[in-house]
This record gives C-alpha cells, sequence and structure tokens, in this order.
C-alpha cells in the first residue's frame, strides 16, 4: 500500500459526499427511532422502494429521478401513515412492541424485498439523468455529480426538516411526543396523531433517499440490508434523534468509509458501521452528540 | 414428564422418523428432512432468548454462518469427524453471542436486536475477506464417500442434525421448566420487577444468548458437508433469519412446543412450495404469514389452541385493561 | 446511633435538570417512616437511587452496614431491601403464585437459605393467604382488581423477606376501608420486625401510619421529625399551599 495524498484527499471528499448521501438516508431513522422511538428496520426497503419508484418513471419516461421521488413523497406519507396505524393498534397499544413490533417490521422488511425481487428479479437497475456521468476537477480532487448533487439536495432536505422540527407546531410536538405525553395531551394534542404524522414523514424522506441512492449507484433489491447496519449506526452515533448530529455522524461514518475502502478495499467498507455501532454502544450509549 | 422421559419419546420419534425415511427409499427425503430438522434447531434456539427473555435476534444467519464457517476452518487445518466439528461450531458461536450480548444487553432491548442485523453483515464481511476459507469465491468441501455406522452420507448428516434437533428441544424444556426459565419469563415481563425481585437479568440475558448462539452454530457445523459448496452470501442469507423468527411466533413463543410446531408446519410448507412454485414466492409466503400472524394471533398457533379450549376468550379482560394504560389519547 | 439505612449527600441529576440535592436520609430499625413531597418532588428517584434503579452522581447509601456503591439492583434485594412500585408491576404472563416464587427462588434460596421445591410452593402459598389472594393462585395478574393487584405487588416484596421495605404507594381511588386494609398490612409486616418506608399521597393514610414524617420539595428535603411537628412547620405548609 503506498500511501498517496492525492488518494487521501479525494477519499476525504468523496466520503464527505456520501455523508451528505447517508444523512438523508437515516433522517427517517432518526425520526421513527430517534424521537418516537419505533424501531422500524424496515426503513431500508422502503428507500429501495423509493429507488424502484424513481427507476420505473426514469426508465418508461425519462423523469428526472429526484423529481419523481419529491411527487412521491406525499404517498410514501400516506403509507407510512397507515402502516403507523396498523403498528398503533396492534403492537404499541397492547404494549407488544418490543418483540412483535420488532417482528412486524422485519416482516415488512422482507416482504418488500422479495415482492420487488419477484417483479424485477435480482439484476442491477440505474436511472439516467444529465448529471449522471460528468465529474468537476479542481486540481487533484475529483467531484462527480452523481454524488455531489444527492448530497446537496441531501442537505436542504435536512434543513427543511430541521426547520419543520423546529419552528413548526407540529415539529415541536413531534419533538414534545418523545418527552412528556401527557403535556401534549393538556395541550390538547392527539400523542397518536402527531406520531402518526411523524412517521409518514419519516417514511416519506425514505422516498428522496431512494432516488439518491439509485443515483449514486444501481440498485437490486437486496442492497437495502447493507444499509440496515449503516443507518442504525449513524442514529445512534448522531445521539438519537438530533438532526444536526445525524448529519455530523453521517459524514464521519461517510470518511472513514471512504478511507477504508480506498485504503484497504471496497470489501471491508461495510465493517466499518457495525465496529462503529458497537463501540459507540459500549463506550458511550448517547452517542457523540448525546443529548 | 421427567427429563429423561421426555428424551426417550423425543428419540424414538425421531428414530421413527429416520426408518420412515429409509423406508421412503429416496435420498431427496433425506435432503428435504436435513432442512426441516436444520429450522428446528435454528426456531428452537432463537425462541431460548426471543421468546423466554424477549429480545429479540435478527442475527440467525450471522450465528449459523459462523458455525458453518468454523466448520471449514477446522476441516482444512484437519479434517475431523462431524460431531467435534458440531461442538466447535458451538464454542465459537457461543463465545460471539456471549460478546454481543455483554456489549448490548445492558442498554435497551431494540439496541441488542439492531446490533444483531449489523453482526450478519459484517461476519459476512469478515468471511468475504478470508481468503483462507474461500473469500467471495466459496469453499469446496469434499463430502467424503462414506459415512461412519450407515453408509450412506446424506443419512449421516439427516440423522445427525435430528439428534440436535432432539437435543435442542430438550435443552429448550428443561430451561423452560428450571428456575433459569422463571428468570427468563421476568426478564421477558419486566427487567426492573425482575431486578427488584433479586433477579441477575444481566447474567440470564448472557446465558441465553450464549445457550442459543451455541445452538445456532451447531446446526450451521454440518451444512458444508450438506451443502457441497459454502458460498458467503447464502450462508449468511436472510432466509434463516426470518424462518427462525417465523417459526416461533407462528407456532407461539412461550414454550418449546410453539417453535416446534411452527417449524414442521413452515419448513414443510416452504418445502413443497420450492419444488412446486418458486424459492422466491415461498419466502414471500413467510413474510406474509408472519406479519399476519404477529397482528391477528399474537400468541401463535398455541394461543389459538388455548383460546379454543377454554372457549371463553382468554386475555380479553386483560387486554382491554393494558389498552387502557397504554399512552394514548384519554378515552 | 447504628442506622439500617443511612442516606448521605445523595444528588441526582438528568441532564441539566437537578432531580435531587443533597439529601441525607437515616432509618432506624423498626421504624416507620412516612415519605411524602408534591408531584415531583424526586420521591421516585430517591426511591430508584436507594434501590439501585438509578445510579446516584454525588453521596452515599448505606444499608445494614454495606455501602451500595456499585452493587446493582438485584444484589441490594438480596441484602434486604425490596421495593414496591407505584404503578404495579406484576410479572404479567405468570401466575400470582408464580409471581410469589420469583423472590424467594433468587432473592430468599440466592441468600443460601436452602429451600427446595416444595417449600417454596408451600411459602408462596402462605404469602398469598396472607395477603387474600389465595384463591386466585392460579390466576394471571390481568384478572385482578387495582387493590388486588398493590396487595400483589406488596406480597411480592414481601416474599423477598427483606429487612428494609420501601413501599412506593399510590391509594389513590381506592375506597377507605381498601385503604385500611393495606395500611393494616403494612403495619402488621412492620411488627414482625421489617423496617418501613412509605410514600403515599394521601396524608390521612401517612399520618396514621408513619412514626416520622419526612417532607421532600423540589429534590430538597425540607423536613424530618414527629408527623404532627412537621404538618405544621411553615415551610411544609408553603410547599402545599404553594402548589
Amino acid at each position: 500500500m503506498i500511501f498517496s495524498f492525492d488518494l487521501l484527499i479525494n477519499a476525504i471528499v468523496s466520503g464527505i459526499l456520501i455523508g451528505g448521501f447517508y444523512a438523508a438516508v437515516t433522517a427517517g431513522v432518526s425520526l421513527s427511532f430517534g424521537i418516537l422511538d419505533i424501531v422500524n428496520i424496515a426503513h431500508p426497503a422502503f428507500i429501495i422502494l423509493g429507488s424502484y419508484i424513481a427507476y420505473i418513471v426514469n426508465a418508461d419516461f425519462g423523469f428526472d429521478p429526484i423529481l419523481t421521488s419529491i411527487i412521491m413523497a406525499p404517498a410514501f406519507y400516506v403509507l407510512g401513515a397507515g402502516i403507523y396505524q396498523i403498528y398503533y393498534v396492534s403492537f404499541e397499544k397492547r404494549g407488544q412492541e418490543s418483540l412483535r413490533g420488532l417482528a412486524f417490521f422485519f416482516g415488512l422488511l422482507f416482504i418488500t424485498e422479495v415482492t420487488l425481487i419477484l417483479f424485477f428479479g435480482v439484476d442491477y437497475r440505474y436511472v439516467n439523468a444529465p448529471y449522471i456521468g460528468p465529474t468537476w476537477h479542481f486540481g487533484a480532487i475529483d467531484i462527480p455529480l452523481r454524488i455531489m448533487v444527492p448530497c446537496v439536495v441531501s442537505l436542504l432536505l435536512i434543513a427543511v426538516l430541521q426547520l419543520l422540527l423546529t419552528k413548526s407546531f407540529v415539529g415541536r410536538a413531534i419533538m414534545a411526543v418523545a418527552q412528556d405525553q401527557l403535556a401534549l395531551q393538556l395541550m390538547a394534542v392527539n400523542p397518536v396523531r402527531i406520531k402518526r404524522i411523524a412517521f409518514g414523514i419519516s417514511i416519506a424522506t425514505a422516498s428522496l433517499a431512494g432516488a439518491f441512492l439509485i443515483i449514486i449507484q444501481p440498485v437490486e433489491p437486496s442492497v437495502g440490508r447493507e444499509y440496515i447496519g449503516r443507518v442504525f449506526a449513524i442514529c445512534v452515533l448522531g445521539g438519537m434523534g438530533s438532526l444536526p448530529g445525524t448529519l455530523v455522524a453521517a459524514m464521519l461514518i461517510g470518511i472513514v468509509e471512504s478511507l477504508t475502502s480506498t485504503f484497504y478495499g471496497p470489501s471491508w467498507a461495510p465493517a466499518v458501521s457495525f465496529g462503529f455501532l458497537l463501540l459507540t454502544l459500549a463506550v458511550r450509549p448517547a452517542g457523540l452528540l448525546g443529548r | 414428564m421427567r427429563t429423561p422421559i421426555f428424551l426417550l419419546i423425543c428419540l424414538v420419534i425421531a428414530g421413527a422418523a429416520f426408518v420412515a425415511a429409509v423406508a421412503f427409499n429416496n435420498d431427496y427425503v433425506f435432503f428435504a428432512g436435513y432442512v426441516v430438522m436444520q429450522y428446528m434447531v435454528l426456531s428452537t434456539a432463537w425462541n431460548i432468548l426471543g421468546g423466554y427473555c424477549g429480545y429479540v435476534n435478527f442475527g440467525t444467519a450471522g450465528f449459523f454462518g459462523l458455525g458453518a464457517y468454523s466448520t471449514v476452518a477446522f476441516h482444512r487445518f484437519y479434517p475431523l469427524p462431524i460431531p467435534i466439528l458440531l461442538i466447535f461450531g458451538g464454542v465459537v458461536s457461543g463465545i460471539v453471542g456471549f460478546g454481543m450480548g455483554y456489549l448490548t444487553l445492558r442498554l435497551r432491548g431494540a439496541f441488542f436486536a439492531i446490533a444483531t442485523l449489523a453482526l450478519a453483515v459484517v461476519l459476512e464481511t469478515l468471511v468475504v475477506n478470508w481468503d483462507y476459507v474461500g473469500g467471495s469465491r466459496g469453499a469446496y468441501i469434499v463430502r467424503p464417500e462414506v459415512a461412519p455406522l450407515i453408509g450412506n452420507y446424506v443419512r449421516y448428516l439427516f440423522l445427525i442434525m435430528l439428534l440436535l434437533a432432539v437435543a435442542a428441544i430438550t435443552v429448550a424444556r428443561l430451561i423452560e421448566r428450571s428456575r433459569l426459565g422463571y428468570g427468563f419469563a421476568t426478564i421477558r415481563d419486566d427487567e426492573q420487577a425482575a431486578e427488584a425481585s433479586g433477579v441477575p437479568t444481566l447474567r440470564l440475558k448472557l446465558i441465553a444468548t450464549t445457550i442459543s448462539g451455541a445452538l445456532m452454530g451447531m446446526a450451521g457445523a454440518p451444512f458444508p458437508y450438506y451443502i457441497g459448496y459454502l458460498q458467503p452470501s447464502s450462508t449468511f442469507g436472510f432466509d434463516y433469519a426470518v424462518n427462525a423468527i417465523a417459526m416461533p411466533l407462528i407456532g407461539g413463543t412461550t414454550s418449546w412446543v410453539g417453535p416446534v410446531i411452527g417449524t414442521l408446519l413452515l419448513a414443510s410448507l416452504q418445502q413443497i412450495a420450492t419444488v412446486t412454485i418458486s424459492s422466491a414466492v415461498n419466502l414471500l409466503i413467510v413474510g406474509c404469514l408472519l406479519v399476519g400472524f404477529v397482528i391477528v394471533a399474537p400468541e401463535g398457533i398455541i394461543g389459538l389452541v388455548h383460546r379454543y379450549i377454554r372457549h371463553k376468550p382468554a386475555g380479553l379482560v386483560g387486554r382491554s385493561r393494558i389498552a387502557a394504560d397504554a399512552p394514548g389519547p384519554a378515552p | 446511633m447504628n442506622w439500617l439505612l443511612d442516606v448521605k449527600d445523595l444528588g441526582k441529576r438528568f441532564g441539566g435538570f437537578v432531580a435531587l440535592e443533597n439529601i441525607s436520609l437515616a432509618v432506624r430499625a423498626g421504624e416507620r417512616v412516612g415519605l411524602i413531597g408534591p408531584n415531583g418532588s424526586g420521591k421516585s428517584t430517591l426511591v430508584n437511587c436507594i434501590c439501585g434503579t438509578l445510579r446516584n452522581e454525588a453521596g452515599s447509601v448505606r444499608f445494614d452496614g454495606h455501602l451500595l456503591h456499585r452493587s446493582v439492583a438485584h444484589q441490594r434485594t438480596r441484602l434486604g431491601l425490596a421495593r414496591t412500585f407505584q404503578l404495579p408491576r406484576p410479572f404479567a404472563s405468570l401466575s400470582l403464585i408464580d409471581n410469589m416464587r420469583i423472590p424467594l427462588i433468587y432473592t430468599v434460596a440466592a441468600r443460601g437459605a436452602v429451600h427446595s421445591a416444595r417449600d417454596i410452593e408451600a411459602r408462596s402459598f402462605e404469602l398469598l393467604r396472607e395477603v387474600g389472594l389465595d384463591n386466585k393462585a392460579q390466576r394471571l395478574p390481568r384478572d385482578l382488581t387495582q387493590v388486588e393487584m398493590r396487595k400483589l405487588e406488596l406480597a411480592r416484596a414481601m416474599a423477598a423477606e427483606p429487612k428494609l421495605l420501601i413501599a412506593d404507594e399510590s391509594m389513590a381511588g381506592l375506597t377507605h376501608s381498601e385503604v385500611e386494609d393495606l395500611l393494616a398490612l403494612l403495619k402488621r409486616l412492620n411488627e414482625q420486625g421489617v423496617t418501613i418506608i412509605l410514600i403515599e399521597h394521601i396524608m390521612r393514610a401517612v399520618m396514621s401510619f408513619s412514626q416520622r414524617l419526612v417532607v421532600l420539595v423540589s429534590g430538597r428535603k425540607i423536613a424530618d421529625g414527629e408527623p404532627d411537628e412537621v404538618v405544621h412547620n411553615p415551610d411544609v405548609e408553603r410547599a402545599y399551599l404553594g402548589q
């Protein structure tokens, strides 16, 4: 292994860019797991679903994947709200979320993946867009637009979510739902309704994250699994439910993964996030930026 | 029923199953039977931690794969008889189960579940990068022509898995009826109240993860000989994880009978569906059954039977009270 | 003076919120102490710190000569420190008699006192009889009424054969005779030599039970003494009228 400065800089830059994308992938989990305490391990499967929708619309009509995903976001919101309703009635209300609720999401993950395999097979699918292909060069630094664009839109998404959570009434109710349900009830706000909205938003982000994913890399149905460890590692590392924390953690994991795959080979990269996850849980369970 | 008698009955049933399979005189029966028994071990092992203690393990494939690859590793070093490899696989997986439990079980249950989920990915990554056991290319294991005792190798493997299933079920039943089993149940119900009653919850959970992990590893140990060509992606496949969860939950999680019923039902169904339809469809069936059961029949088939026998809506009274205590809109 | 429980300068914070500050509390063997305070004054947090459910950052807890510094909840239970939970937390999947078995197996038998399965069975039944639940021994906790649930919670704590019982009770909603019932149970236990700290909102109940009254307000101890003196203490009156 020969150490190369160019290689190092490029690895860090691409890590930061990928990290921005990871933040979008994790934002939904930060909402559902971090704030609502719903362990939605099926989140990556919904992201893949988003990828495939972007793929279908792109392949059939040549539509821009990101635009498609924004248009589809309300549909994902409805899907999310519906899933939360089932989850609430079947598990949360009965106090069975720990065992059966987890199994429920695991089942959803599996059903989504197998259904996609049945319809599309296990071939890799990809999309076409003008920004896929060109690369900007700044001296020795290469910035591929297909990673740059998702990263920028991801940052926008995170910013919008953060504004929503801190400035709007619904957003503050969502933040409050995690802390004090009684206070919410006193304010005549129905916590179940707030959680439904929050979970809907969390799934809506999966639509966008799915489009980003298929822009960055070709997608097949089981790609989502690689993201399970990653998103939860980022969520825990980022302090469970803090979006700025999520962003920092996502960049950190992105950089470490990028360095790992540059200097040790890409086959080692999946182990990075798990290592971080275990380390965080063992040493500092509240996360890097824990509240 | 005392354990020795129970064990004897199990052995008689296992013997009868083996004789019946021999009478068929078709090797496919042994191939299919092996898979069913393998799932019997996996689902029973999962249930010791998941059903008894209430801790969800999504990493069955990781422990299973660990057992399989420890066989490959030891086999390359020196070809040992399968029963010894079984023990090695169990020890390796048991140690990993213990270590993972130690790191995550002091936190909320969800972290354990997530960690197990990622564990399978990481173990796969390690194996892919470990050339000694074949790396991503996979590893060939040449199955000996003749098996000890009974000659035919597939039959020999089936017999081993059958005996392992009997052992796993006996262990599960033994735990269930021991003081350990009572302790496990309190962990599932309320850990803080358990601690307040003197139950050393962390130690008990570690016992559960170790036993459960070890049994899963043992189920994986003979797998290379069964499959002949071992590939990381299929060995650490999701099928194991989803089946190991679906079978106990569909059968019923509070006793050893649940996983047994769930496995017989689901594994046989899958063996038939794989032959008649396709393997993707049968996995879809498993997923849908899992989701359907956890929503509609949370106590599994055992719960349904109990309710039918009692002829009274068991749980209705209790459930409505739980619902009233749960956080939610004031009624 | 030889104290059974000796809490010194105990402090606990959650993030920036100070839940307990400099709490000192000493209890003699055989005493009946009442612990009162408005909602959110830190009573349950104090119980949790004493019993090891929560870890206190400052101060020390000494029980029966042992410094409970790093010991976790179940070890404290084995030393003889039992508690009830404000909202009863029975083992929902176990029958009442099995609920009794748990502390007998994991506390009493674990202390080294030899207990065969038959002894445990007999003792479990006896405990249920003491609280009047023996006719429901095989039922599940979900079949119980609110007051029966409280009795089950108490019986389970008694099963651990404690030296000190911290009864975090919530008798609101019970009828007068039901409250008297529970108090009589606690008094009987006290007469058998068990030291008791009672935490309860209903003043009438605490007054009639306690030999000594401790008042907690906003995480601080503001009074400690004879019940009649304490209720007329101006600080206490202000805290209660001001809320």
